[in-house]
Parts: C-alpha cells; sequence; structure tokens
C-alpha cells in the first residue's frame, strides 16, 4: 500500500469515528483536534479502529504523529 | 410520552420496538423517539403483557400521553370485564381501570395547578398565573402554548407548532430552556480547587504504553470515578430538587457525562452506578455511552437518570470552567484542562500538571462546608490512581 492508501484508510476511520463530519470538508492539513474537533475519547477510539484494521499499533508517545491527515499517512507507511 | 429531560414539552414516536403480545421487564426499550437532544431509545418501568398501542407513528405527542398499554399479571380480567372509562380522553377506546402506561407517572401535587416546568418558566417571566390558565395537555396540564397562547387546545399539533429549524437550532433551544430554568431558579454558588494531577497522569502513562489501544484509559475516567466516590460519601451532591419534594439524595451515584458535539450543542448522559463499577468498567461505559451520543441513540434512563453531572474541558484546551447546574440536578462538576506550571511540593518549587476543578452547588440544599469536603474526596482520590 501507498501512503495513499493510508491517507484514505485514516480517512474513513476518522468519518466513522466522526459521523458528523464530511469527508470532503477535511483537507490533508487540518489538525483532527483543533480543526476537526475530535476530543480525547475520539482520538482514542481513532487509534484503536486502526490497531484493529492495519495491526498498527500507535502507542500514545506518538499520537502528535497522527495530528493531521497527511501525517498519519505518512507515519502508518512508515510503521508498517 | 415521557419527560426526557426538564424542558421536554413533545417528542414524536418514529419507531415501536415491541408489539402487541410481546412480554416485556423493566428496562426493555420499546420504541424510539425523536427530541429536541436527537433520537432517544425509550425504556419501560413496567413489567407485563403489551396490550395495546395506542400512539401512532409520525405523531407529535405532548409529554404525558399514551403511548402504550402495559398489563400486569392479573390484569387482563379487568380488561376482558370492560370496566369504566376514567374519564374522557377523545381519541383513546375504553380502558382497563388501571393500565400501567409506559410515560412517566404523573406529578403528586394537590394544590398548584398542574403545567410543564417549560409552561411555568415562561408563565413566571409574562407574569401570569397559571391557575388562570386553562391546560390543553393530557389530564388539562398546561403545557408552553397555553401560556403563550399560541395553541388552540386540543388541535392537533401543525408543522409551525414545532418549529421547523434544523437539529442544532432545536437542540440550541433545549439547552437555551434547561440553563436558564437552571440559573432563574437554582441559587448556584461555587468552589474551585487546583489539584496536581501528575501521580494519575504517570499512572496513566505507564498503564497505557503496555496496553493495546481498545484497553487504554483516558484521564476523564478517573475524573468519572472520583467523582462518584466524593458524591458518595457527601449524599447532598448527589441527587433531584424539586418544587413538590425538595431535595430527594440519590442512593447511587449516576453521573452525567457531558458530551459536547460537534457543530455546537451538548448532551449528558448518565452513567450507572459509577460508584460500584471497576475503573476499566467506568472507561468502558464511557466510551460507549460517547460512541452512542454520537450516533444519536442515547435512551431514556440515560437522559433523566443522572444524578450529578461532570463536564471536562479534555486534555487540551481553557484551564478552567464554572458550569450551570443541569436541573433538576444539584451540582456540576467543571474540570478544566491539565495545564503544566511551577508547583511547590515538600519546599520545592517543581513542574507539575494540574487541573482546576470548580464545583457549582446548589445553595437550597448544600453549603460550602459540604461541597468543601466533596472536592477533599475529589483530590484524594484523584491523588491515589492505583486505588480508583
Amino acid at each position: 500500500m501507498t501512503e495513499k492508501d493510508y491517507g484514505a484508510i485514516f480517512l474513513e476511520e476518522l468519518i466513522r469515528v466522526a459521523p458528523d463530519i464530511e469527508a470532503a470538508d477535511v483537507s490533508p492539513e487540518d489538525h483532527i483536534q483543533d480543526d476537526l474537533e475530535l476530543d480525547s475519547m475520539d482520538v482514542l477510539n481513532l487509534v484503536t479502529a486502526l490497531h484493529e484494521r492495519l495491526g498498527i499499533d500507535i502507542p500514545e508517545k506518538d499520537y502528535p504523529e497522527i495530528s493531521t491527515p497527511a501525517r498519519a499517512a505518512a507515519y502508518l507507511e512508515r510503521a508498517v | 410520552m415521557p419527560s426526557l429531560g426538564a424542558d421536554m414539552e413533545a417528542g414524536t414516536l418514529v419507531e415501536w420496538s415491541v408489539k402487541p403480545g410481546d412480554t416485556v421487564k423493566r428496562g426493555d426499550i420499546v420504541a424510539v423517539v425523536e427530541t429536541q437532544k436527537g433520537a432517544i431509545e425509550i425504556e419501560t418501568f413496567e413489567e407485563g403483557i403489551v396490550a395495546e398501542l395506542k400512539a401512532e407513528l409520525g405523531r407529535e405527542l405532548p409529554v404525558g400521553a399514551p403511548l402504550a398499554v402495559i398489563l400486569k399479571q392479573g390484569e387482563e380480567a379487568i380488561l376482558e370485564a370492560g370496566s369504566e372509562k376514567p374519564h374522557v380522553e377523545p381519541p383513546a377506546p375504553p380502558q382497563a381501570e388501571k393500565p400501567t402506561h409506559t410515560a412517566a407517572p404523573a406529578p403528586a401535587l394537590a394544590s398548584a395547578p398542574l403545567a410543564s416546568p417549560a409552561a411555568r418558566v415562561r408563565a413566571h417571566e409574562l407574569g401570569i398565573d397559571l391557575a388562570t390558565l386553562a391546560g390543553s395537555g393530557p389530564g388539562g396540564v398546561i403545557v408552553l402554548g397555553d401560556v403563550e397562547g399560541t395553541v388552540a387546545p386540543r388541535e392537533p399539533k401543525t408543522k409551525k407548532q414545532k418549529s421547523s429549524g434544523s437539529p442544532f437550532e432545536e437542540m440550541r433551544k433545549a439547552i437555551a430552556a434547561a440553563m436558564t430554568r437552571s440559573k432563574q431558579t437554582i441559587p448556584h454558588f461555587y468552589l474551585s480547587e487546583t489539584i496536581d494531577v501528575e501521580a494519575a497522569i504517570r499512572f496513566l502513562e505507564a498503564r497505557n504504553a503496555t496496553l493495546s489501544p481498545d484497553r487504554r484509559m483516558l484521564l476523564g475516567a478517573l475524573f468519572v470515578r472520583a467523582t462518584a466516590l466524593a458524591a458518595a460519601k457527601v449524599p447532598v451532591m448527589n441527587g433531584h430538587y424539586t418544587d413538590e419534594e425538595g431535595f430527594k439524595p440519590s442512593k447511587i451515584v449516576n453521573p452525567g457525562i457531558a458530551v459536547a458535539l460537534r457543530g455546537g450543542g451538548l448532551v449528558a448522559p448518565a452513567l450507572m452506578d459509577v460508584a460500584t463499577m471497576t475503573l476499566e468498567d467506568t472507561m468502558s461505559g464511557m466510551r460507549d455511552l460517547v460512541a452512542r451520543a454520537r450516533a444519536g441513540r442515547l435512551r431514556s434512563s440515560e437522559m433523566t437518570m443522572g444524578t450529578i453531572t461532570i463536564s471536562s474541558l479534555g486534555e487540551t484546551g481553557a484551564e478552567e470552567m464554572t458550569g450551570v447546574i443541569f436541573p433538576p440536578q444539584v451540582a456540576l462538576v467543571g474540570l478544566g484542562a491539565p495545564h503544566l506550571r511551577p508547583w511547590v511540593v515538600d519546599g520545592e518549587v517543581v513542574p507539575r500538571h494540574v487541573v482546576t476543578l470548580t464545583v457549582s452547588a446548589d445553595h437550597r440544599v448544600s453549603d460550602g462546608r459540604q461541597v468543601a469536603r466533596f472536592i477533599a474526596a475529589f483530590e484524594d482520590a484523584v491523588q491515589s490512581p492505583e486505588g480508583l
């Protein structure tokens, strides 16, 4: 999978955790907490979903690495 | 139609989860009702057999209107005997003598006219004596429309009555009504304390580093547990206050957890009996509650059985919050986000993460000394996280 594929998966899981966000409104540079208003419970649910789907266990200290869809895509590709 | 909040006037029945002949027990979901705060699953408080579904799907019904008849064991005979009709209720067919409605019990009032809370508040604002009004609600209850003189009695509701605003506008109105009522009727007072949460943060970091994401814990779960333990120790912070009955402390602690919704608005569904739960169960209960709040599938008991509310600003954000009590509760725990601050520990200034806790309390029920005891119990619990 390419970085782009990981970006698409991240966005899919993001929308599943926060069904009130429109995928079309999310830009790669949006901060998931500051711009998209995810709270800490949403972030944990997102990390849980990514773990279940990709088998990638993102430790708490790496949460800043997934703070935007663009950063997350790069991180997930590296983490495989 | 049960009341799902102090400010609720009516709800729209959107789904039946039972049919006549079904056996139900306390806590079963019988219907789904659309309210200003989203779709809510209605649980029954009765046990028995569903005899009749009275309410029509898609109809907006005032609080108190019968939804269905549930017969307890032994009540069938009474129905068959066709006993007398209790009172005029236009569209209703003859009823059994004691049908058990899923609706909340009628308020026990002797002298004061029966009126919905929103109607009382509006009448007070307009300076109208409720005794001069005729109620168009079920059993002659005065509803908001009667006070404002906009609803023709006994007319089916029109679209205009249920304003055509967006869900967010509707929720904003519900919040406005509840918060206005709170500030107009509850004499709030506030006590604050800044608490060192370094031990709690280190505890969670160490714990979560070894666990997969589905078992990780958030600081918020510690706060909810600490609130439950403190509320169990200081009963005047935990319960409901009504004009009719005054303060009724609750034996169990059901913390309402304020969940902010994107685009505006919030709900505060309750997690039941947290004082007897483990920290792990508290966390999974919160996860489930937040997920269902976002999906719009909360249950009626969660909307009405909260005994104290926790409003936390999360892990980033402002330092302090002074909240408004959610009636009929008598206390709200406001928690700011953790901030790194210079702190004196054992005579040395050291960097520490601290959280400012502000308790809003109802002065009709408690005094500063009791709230101070609550805060001390909360602080003790948070500072020994392994004991939570």
